[in-house]
């Protein structure tokens, strides 16, 4: 296994590195047991629209600091909408590739991140992108696996794509692996 | 850069000695020891020597042992070739640890997966929370169709060293027992992997009659290793061929890779008990300066009984792959646990098995030192460990500081 120059840089000196005390959302991924566990706080502008600070807290191997450092880095000063266009292949690019199997437990950057911001939307009672079911517009709980509290479907987002659907073993929108 | 080898579990290097050594049986003496002709007759010659010798060391007669590639082959000789000699007609039960090095487990669940349709099953015993086998367990779960119990000789992760004797010693009464109502002796197997090359190991006193021994784990070259078969015990080859090492192991020798296992052995014994003394030293200086400048940091199996260059710990609040890494950057190879295991995701079965808590048990560092370990090197470590160990815990979300 070798990691990237570019994930060695990171992983080394990682950015944005910390909480927020008063942090606007808040978003936690990953389990610590047999995975990596990612905190991120989010800073956004008065408008609503940009994400003014990032920062993060991360439990995990070198590549886990690293996505977390990147992502950190990519989404700060960036508006929310261009945020939750993020993907993990978009990270595991920016990096410079992630081996494997760092792809699926360690690359967790971007749903923390878009956690905190479901957290956020929820929050101040936004249309929240996230938290509304795509097929019968109910309404969501914020979580991974998000069960529709009205049609009762499963739903997530797309790792790969990015797009919200319901949750099979691979998604319906770009073939993606779900689960 | 400063390079500093603290991985000598996973594997060593060649001594320069031994290396020197087997120069000549690559080239000049390098017949097959089966052939009739002088080329043939000169690679005999040092195997020979070499099984005379590893048998002294062993204590038991040259013809109860043979060569294999290592010890994950020796391991799977004893445990399948016990198993294929003696279905049809004794049992089909096995009792190991929890603990065991994955060439002995996965062994066992593939003969237990595999052959479950005829009855085959394994039992494994657990570990104390200081890393040693409960030997009441392993007597519990006796049955009468039982054949094969292995156990380790010293754990490759935490180094915690079993009671091999007190479990020969019980078995022996209950194979005494056994003789008289006719039953099939249940064998005994070690894996000495960790040990042989760096204490004293004796198949009488231990009283086993399977022993597993690895070459480039004392310093010989990689793909050499020994199993040792007491007389009398019955094993199926795993490999069928031209009848090579008494018809146990079908292969043409490994002559350069034996001679260095013999050379390796030699130094061995010359040296273990200082060398043991001088890395013992070492080792407790590690452990001393990494419990007085990291905090929240726990030892991993009982320090007493325990392989004298083996220290492993957990530190409370970072993963380990982030550690090795960073360590690595500063020129120090340390390993997570087993070299296999290093890069999964998974807590060690070791440190689960002795009851660690797994997020703790996710900050597993083993550090394991040997014969070209300096004392430089331990304050090298000392210097640059509690630094990275302060810069991961500062992305930690789940360290919070103890003390």
């Amino acid at each position: 296994m070798q990691y990237s120059e570019k994930v060695m840089q990171h992983f080394m000196n990682p950015k944005n590195v910390g909480e927020i005390s008063d942090p606007d959302g808040v978003g936690t991924v990953g389990n610590p047991v047999c995975g990596d566990l990612m905190t991120f706080y989010i800073k956004v502008s008065k408008d609503g629209k940009i994400l003014e600070d990032v920062k993060y807290k991360t439990f995990g191997c070198g590549a886990a600091i690293a996505v977390s450092s990147i992502v950190s880095e990519m989404a700060k000063g960036k508006t929310i909408d261009e945020v939750l266009k993020f993907t993990r292949e978009m990270i595991a690019e920016e990096l410079g590739g992630l081996p494997p199997q760092k792809m699926h437990c360690s690359n967790l950057g971007v749903d923390a991140l878009h956690k905190a911001i479901q957290d956020y939307l929820s929050k101040k009672k936004l249309n929240p992108l996230l938290c509304r079911c795509p097929f019968c517009d109910g309404d969501l709980p914020c979580a991974e696996i998000m069960e529709c509290k009205k049609c009762k479907k499963q739903i997530v987002k797309c790792p790969s794509c990015g797009k919200i659907v319901e949750y099979k073993d691979i998604c319906t929108h770009c073939g993606g692996k779900l689960r | 850069m400063k390079r500093i080898y603290l991985d000598y579990a996973a594997t060593t290097p060649v001594d320069p000695q031994v290396k020197e050594f087997i120069q000549p049986y690559f080239d000049k003496i390098f017949g097959n020891t089966q052939s009739v002709h002088t080329f043939g007759q000169e690679s005999y010659k040092i195997v020979e020597q070499a099984r005379n010798f590893i048998s002294k060391m062993l204590n038991c007669s040259a013809e109860e042992i043979i060569f294999t590639s290592g010890g994950t082959e020796s391991n799977n000789t004893a445990i399948k070739g016990v198993y294929f000699a003696t279905r049809n007609f004794a049992g089909k039960h096995f009792i190991t640890s929890t603990i065991e090095h994955h060439a002995v487990l996965e062994p066992m669940k593939f003969i237990e997966e595999n052959f479950q349709s005829e009855g085959a099953k394994v039992t494994f015993v657990p570990v104390d929370s200081s890393g040693i086998v409960n030997i009441d367990k392993i007597f519990e779960n006796i049955r009468d169709d039982t054949v094969l119990i292995s156990i380790m000789h010293a754990n490759n992760e935490i180094g915690t060293i079993q009671p091999i004797k007190e479990i020969a010693e019980r078995l022996k009464k209950i194979n005494q027992q056994r003789q008289q109502q006719n039953k099939h002796k249940i064998y005994f197997h070690t894996d000495a992997v960790q040990t042989f090359g760096h204490m004293k190991v004796d198949v009488e006193e231990l009283g086993v009659d399977l022993l597993s021994i690895s070459g480039h784990k004392f310093y010989a070259p990689k793909g050499v290793g020994v199993l040792y078969i007491r007389k009398g015990t019955r094993i199926e080859p795993l490999l069928h061929g031209g009848g090579h090492e008494f018809n146990k192991r079908s292969s043409t020798l490994n002559v350069s890779g034996i001679a260095g296992l013999y050379k390796a052995a030699e130094i061995a014994s010359e040296v273990m008990q200082e060398e043991n003394k001088r890395i013992k030293l070492l080792r407790d200086k590690l452990f001393e300066g990494i419990i007085k400048k990291i905090p929240d940091v726990v030892v991993n199996g009982d320090m007493e009984k325990r392989l004298v260059n083996n220290l492993n710990i957990c530190i409370a609040g970072v993963e380990s792959e982030s550690v090795l890494i960073a360590l690595d950057n500063e020129g120090i190879a340390v390993s997570s646990g087993s070299a296999c295991s290093s890069g999964s995701l998974e807590p060690s079965h070791v440190l689960l098995a002795i009851g660690r808590d797994p997020v703790l048990a996710r900050g597993s560092l083993r550090f394991t030192l040997g014969r070209f370990t300096t004392e430089e090197d331990i304050d090298y470590v000392l210097e640059v460990l509690p630094k990275i160990v302060e810069k991961i815990r500062k992305i930690s979300p789940i360290y919070k500081k103890t003390q």
